[in-house]
């Protein structure tokens, strides 16, 4: 099951070898594969041979007393939870844009069989997506300095010598770099794209999603091929005895087939409690820093150093603001007396001002915003129009969707669809009002779309026209 | 069976489940690459190299810099193992800055515009973390330091060197 045990049993092979079976050896693809293979031994034996190069290279140029197969395996199991936690929470926050609605809410047109486990994302619970994306994000953070260590007690494997020990390892390799740039790419691109530093190349969602996929696929190779080791590494020392060990009682762990271990330690300036405290603490502080922005309230200001740490204002409207009405180029002149709502359906059109609208009665939600950057609102009371009462005014009480299109120029988000289910449910609202005021010029005045669940980019701002469709 | 492993290396389960790895690998690739093909490889290479050849041998050196530098010369007076105490928050203000430089270094064009939030805090807060990391483990080495040199007066002996190096 492993290409990174020792080499193959070295030996006479070749087209001439005696074979047991007999019979079908003669076939001129056998002929040509025995041939091709032993022609690749040989390179093999003979890289073997050589002296690695200087430098990272030789065995004795790690000399870290602290790498080791149990050191590497702790950090390891964490990520064995963390990732692919991440990769269900990634997965689940690409299902609630409903991306099998429609063209308009799918960046990501040629997913194929990517796509295979879509479903209709669910408005029940309300903080669904708060949670989800909450976590994906904040877990993702608080992953760096268990990664970096992760990657840190196995650099000595990135330079084995030599570069390939047969077909097998060198498809190991291939593997092991689809899996490291995988997860670094992964790690960079949310981490930019959070902060809004798209240097990426390309739109996030295309890359993060692909990318996603990429490394996955190299991570559950690496867990297959690595799991038993991972797991006998971690039987062969204590957890309790290990940080209860100082620094004059701390010794390399044994010499392991890997190579893990160096040949020639340096002694110990940190013990193994150590190391795991620098990077749990790294990990801790991270989270002190972040998490605040996806709890909110008094805890909001300690997210120091996240994005969303702080409260744009104060007041009814003083809460989060995904993108201000300037920087999409929503004017005031735009939503001014001349604004109409519009809503098709079945029906002819029917056209409302915000005075006529604010006529109807008028139900309330108490919901948050939650960005997919990670960052949420706590539940706010929002006051309009049920989606559902206008999907009825518009002669389709059983919509099976509703296109959302707002004022704002057109660009990603102007216009998006929800799905029967979101339509359907009494929290789902035009909403003209937050907590007891008028809604903000930023938070999509005069009337903005609020349901259950749902990501914040589809909960349309500055809407102008609902049609519902069958 | 053995035929095989000498021929691959391993067995043939290890090369199934490669094949299905790549086989998926190869399905998202030819997406991922479709629109900026040049930009992606290099993103994805990119970045396996810019950790594994830059920044890892980067903090290395400056790890091993600052021991061999930093060395103390031999003193009368026993010292507690010191390099934790530069290890430790120059590790945990580097990671902060490693996740959110582009906020601290308002790269972030967007970001003011977009939010209604002012950039400009956050170099002033790293900065500010970053010195209560150092200040604090300034003062517990202090600490260590100080109850080290008492031990070492009133037992008139040399005390063990050991107290642990963890943070």
């Amino acid at each position: 099951m492993d290409g990174d045990g020792s080499p193959s049993p070295a030996g006479p092979a070749g087209p001439g070898r005696p074979d047991h079976k007999g019979g079908s050896r003669g076939r001129p693809a056998h002929g040509i594969l025995s041939g091709l293979s032993s022609r690749a031994r040989y390179l093999v034996r003979r890289a073997e041979h050589t002296p690695p190069p200087p430098g990272p290279f030789r065995p004795g140029f790690w000399r870290s007393p602290l790498r080791g197969p149990w050191l590497t395996s702790v950090f390891g199991l964490v990520l064995l939870i963390g990732i692919p936690l991440m990769f269900v929470t990634g997965m689940l926050s690409y299902a609630s844009y409903n991306p099998d609605l429609g063209r308009l809410n799918d960046q990501t047109p040629d997913k194929g069989a990517l796509g295979f486990y879509l479903f209709a994302w669910p408005t029940h619970p309300y903080w669904l997506y708060r949670l989800t994306q909450g976590v994906h994000v904040t877990l993702g953070v608080v992953l760096v300095p268990v990664l970096l260590a992760k990657l840190w007690s196995v650099i000595p494997k990135l330079f084995a010598w030599p570069p390939a020990r047969g077909l097998a390892h060198a498809l190991e390799r291939l593997s092991l770099l689809l899996l490291v740039g995988g997860v670094i790419f992964e790690f960079v691109t949310g981490i930019l794209n959070i902060q809004l530093f798209y240097v990426f190349p390309g739109s996030f969602y295309t890359l993060h999603f692909y990318g996603a996929w990429v490394f996955i696929a190299a991570f559950a190779v690496h867990v297959c091929l690595k799991l038993g080791r991972m797991v006998s590494a971690l039987r062969s020392r204590s957890l309790t005895a290990e940080l209860r060990t100082s620094l004059a009682h701390t010794r390399p762990e044994p010499p392991d087939p890997d190579g893990l271990v160096p040949a020639g330690p340096a002694p110990p300036t940190m013990t193994r409690r150590g190391v795991l405290a620098m990077v749990g603490g790294g990990s801790l502080l991270l989270l002190l820093v972040t998490a605040g922005q996806s709890i909110g309230g008094l805890l909001r200001g300690t997210a120091l150093l996240a994005p969303r740490g702080r409260e744009p204002g104060s007041g009814p409207n003083g809460f989060q603001i995904n993108k201000t009405a300037a920087s999409v180029g929503v004017t005031p002149a735009r939503v001014g007396p001349g604004w109409r709502l519009e809503i098709h359906g079945a029906g002819p059109a029917h056209v409302f001002t915000r005075a006529q609208l604010l006529a109807m009665p008028q139900h309330t939600a108490s919901l948050p915003i939650a960005c997919v950057e990670g960052w949420s609102t706590p539940d706010q009371l929002w006051s309009g129009l049920r989606l559902a009462d206008l999907a009825a005014l518009a002669g389709l009480p059983d919509a099976g969707s509703v296109l959302v299109e707002s004022v704002q120029p057109p660009g990603p988000y102007a216009s998006v669809l929800l799905r029967g289910n979101q339509i359907r449910d009494p929290r789902s609202l035009l909403a003209l009002r937050v907590n007891g005021a008028d809604l903000s010029l930023d938070h999509g005045y005069p009337a903005r779309v609020i349901v259950p669940a749902n990501p914040g980019v589809n909960n349309t701002k500055w809407v102008h026209r609902l049609t519902f469709r069958r | 069976m053995g035929r095989f492993v000498r021929w691959y290396g391993s067995g043939p389960l290890h090369l199934l489940v490669l094949i299905a790895s790549f086989a998926l690998t190869g399905y998202a690739m030819v997406r991922l690459f479709a629109l900026r093909p040049l930009g992606v490889v290099i993103w994805f290479v990119g970045a396996a190299v810019v950790h594994d050849l830059i920044l890892l041998p980067l903090y290395s050196l400056a790890d091993r810099s600052a021991q061999a530098v930093l060395r103390h010369r031999a003193t009368r007076m026993p010292h507690p193992p010191w390099i934790n105490h530069l290890r430790v928050p120059a590790f945990l203000s580097g990671v902060l800055l490693l996740v959110w430089f582009p906020l601290v270094f308002a790269l972030s064009r967007p970001y003011p515009g977009a939010t209604g939030l002012s950039i400009d805090v956050y170099l002033g807060r790293w900065l500010a973390i970053t010195a209560v990391l150092f200040l604090a483990s300034a003062v517990a080495f202090a600490v260590r330091l100080r109850r080290l040199r008492r031990a070492h007066r009133a037992g008139g002996e040399r005390p063990a060197p050991d107290h642990g190096a963890g943070p």
